[in-house]
């Protein structure tokens, strides 16, 4: 294949990334905004996501689309389900204190991991995806459902931003996230938009995880590296800017899938964690973010 | 000094009795698992110092340990160095990594430290599986029982030999506590946890504090580097797994267990832990779900460790 088709492909695949990455860095802006609190256990609900569709889709059995999509319901549902237990258990009781917040999502981490690992197994396994269309490009042809990745994250964005701008639901959270104390003094249920916030990230997490896992199987380890890149998209895109966090997602998922086509894997992720470093300690914002007050 | 320092100096020499009294009483297993665990309680009471003593919280502490860890390892396999020289290549590596990331890393506070630390151990991480070809990538390396030999004055020392290995781990866990213990006691020391209680304030007091959280975070890697280096010449392996997050986590459960700024509370935390694991994988595999459960239960109930709440209870005296 000649320069140009290669790296059309190579930008493709990109997007797909970008486009899975922007979803769930999403997840983790809004629960960092919002609560103050760094939800290390971010990746494990995208691999919960991932691996309760397959849970999913093998139960139902049948035609893969009526699968797929009742996987894309129950799936980010049990998800937030989990999250919110772990909130009310674990999070609220540490009063949100950040430090503690880490050392608690960690330990969460390990036994989500853990409980994948003894319930689901060690094996990488396949979900059917629900329509095989190829579109034929001149040079190649490409997975008709990868594009649609990139269009059902778009929509899912678009709404998001919609909640986030144009509703009440979304003027509280705003509020909560400004000034937390101010907000509760308005008469508004902090705690009860801590819960849902970290509910809502979580089913972003699976969300973006049910779309993924079509091509590339769910296991139970596949939740490391979507989570550094989402803090990675995060802290480049600074935090809260929804506008940001689509930007950078772009940006890291089209550079990384590039990188990885033209040079290795590990050197790519080698170069992005350490730029993403050097921002954090030379410019904290973030690139598109405005200083903190 | 105000403090009696009577009784921490007697406690401190009667651990280090004890230790050296069960070299002669353990069985097999125990001895092997116990000289393992000082080497790793080195590791830990490293992190203690910065955060405990400094309330920085590192998650990429994996990098300093390992930084001795292939210092020595890496000086021995490929340049056949001798055991006191490649444990000196562990120390310096640790020290001028630390260096580094400390001038870097100071930058941040709070919770962009944690992550600005973690993303430089993982570059660290993903450095050696890059650089497969020296560092032998995931499969790590093995040194060889040749290469493990110290010459004393025509004496040669054998650290593959078990009671050879339990005082060399020993000697290092012993010196590495005292010198904790010095360090808290001293006026540096002080200066740390009047940083970790109030920046502002120690500032205003005319103390250098980015100074002072930089030699911190030196004395911390340098100590960790101690604890990789020695876990390379003593247990014979280097790998890429003991760089990776996993080893960033557990010295942070260990000092979180054995409780933060204490100078025992190291040894005990990472006893402690090890001994759970160790009896619960008689029952389950599922070690995972331990590690995780512990650290939940640890900040929910016991924020301060075991020895931090014996000290509030009931031994002020406690270091």
């Amino acid at each position: 294949m000649a320069f140009g088709p290669h790296l059309l492909l190579a930008t493709l695949e990109g997007l797909v990334t970008s486009a899975v990455l922007a979803l769930m860095a999403l997840g983790l802006s809004l629960v960092f905004g919002v609560m103050r609190v760094v939800n290390v256990a971010h990746g494990e609900f995208f691999m919960l996501g991932a691996v309760l569709a397959w849970a999913v889709t093998a139960t139902l059995g049948g035609n893969p689309a009526i699968g797929f999509l009742a996987a894309l319901v129950i799936s980010p549902l049990i998800v937030g389900a989990v999250a919110l237990l772990a909130e009310q258990l674990v999070l609220k009781r540490l009063n949100y204190n950040p430090e503690a917040t880490i050392v608690a999502t960690i330990g969460l981490l390990y036994i989500i991991q853990q409980l994948a690992l003894t319930f689901y197994g060690p094996d990488a396994r396949p979900v059917a995806a629900p329509f095989n269309y190829r579109i034929s490009l001149p040079w190649f042809g490409y997975s008709g459902y990868k594009l649609s990745i990139i269009g059902a994250s778009a929509i899912l964005l678009i709404a998001t931003w919609f909640v986030l701008t144009r509703t009440r639901i979304g003027l509280v959270m705003r509020a909560t996230q400004y000034d937390s104390e101010t907000a509760q003094a308005f008469g508004i249920p902090v705690e009860r938009v801590y819960a849902g916030v970290f509910a809502l990230g979580a089913m972003l997490a699976a969300v973006a995880a049910v779309l993924i896992v079509p091509i590339s199987q769910a296991h139970y380890l596949m939740g490391l590296d979507p989570l550094l890149l989402s803090f990675i998209v995060v802290i480049i895109g600074g935090l809260g800017s929804l506008r940001g966090t689509v930007v950078a997602a772009l940006l890291i998922g089209v550079s990384d899938g590039v990188i990885s086509v033209f040079f290795s894997p590990t050197l790519a992720k080698i170069i992005a964690t350490l730029v993403v470093a050097m921002v954090l300690v030379f410019r904290p914002q973030g690139l598109f973010g405005t200083a903190r007050r | 000094m105000r403090h009696d320092g009577f009784k921490p100096a007697a406690l401190h020499v009667a651990v280090i009795a004890l230790l050296f009294a069960l070299n002669f009483m353990l069985p097999d297993y125990h001895h092997g698992l116990l000289a393992r665990i000082m080497v790793l309680a080195v590791f830990a009471m490293g992190y203690n110092l910065l955060f405990g003593y400094v309330g920085l919280l590192s998650l990429g502490h994996a990098m300093f340990f390992s930084a001795g860890l292939y210092g020595s390892g890496l000086a021995i396999y490929h340049l056949g160095w001798s055991v006191p020289a490649a444990f000196g290549a562990g120390l310096v590596s640790g020290a001028a990594l630390s260096l580094v990331i400390g001038l870097l890393a100071l930058r941040t506070t709070g919770v962009a430290f944690m992550i600005v630390t973690m993303m430089f151990a993982q570059v660290f991480y993903l450095s050696i599986l890059y650089f497969a070809q020296w560092t032998g990538g995931d499969q790590g390396l093995v040194l060889q029982q040749s290469q493990r030999l110290i010459e004393v004055g025509g004496v040669t020392l054998d650290l593959t030999e078990p009671v050879t290995r339990y005082m060399a781990a020993l000697g290092l866990f012993s010196v590495v506590l005292v010198a904790t213990l010095f360090i808290a006691r001293s006026a540096f020391g002080r200066v740390l946890v009047a940083i970790r209680e109030n920046e502002e304030r120690t500032k205003m007091l005319g103390y250098d504090t980015f100074a002072n959280k930089l030699a911190a975070v030196v004395a911390s890697g340098v100590i960790c580097a101690a604890s990789g280096a020695a876990y390379a010449l003593l247990f014979g392996y280097v790998g890429s797994t003991l760089a990776s997050v996993q080893y960033s986590i557990l010295p942070l459960l260990w000092v979180l267990l054995g409780g933060a700024a204490t100078t025992l509370g190291p040894l005990v935390g990472t006893v402690f832990m090890y001994y759970v694991i160790d009896v619960t994988s008689g029952y389950t595999s599922a070690y995972m779900l331990v590690v995780g459960i512990a650290l939940i239960l640890l900040v929910l109930y016991f924020p301060k460790g075991v020895l931090g709440t014996i000290r509030d209870r009931w031994v002020r005296w406690l270091p």
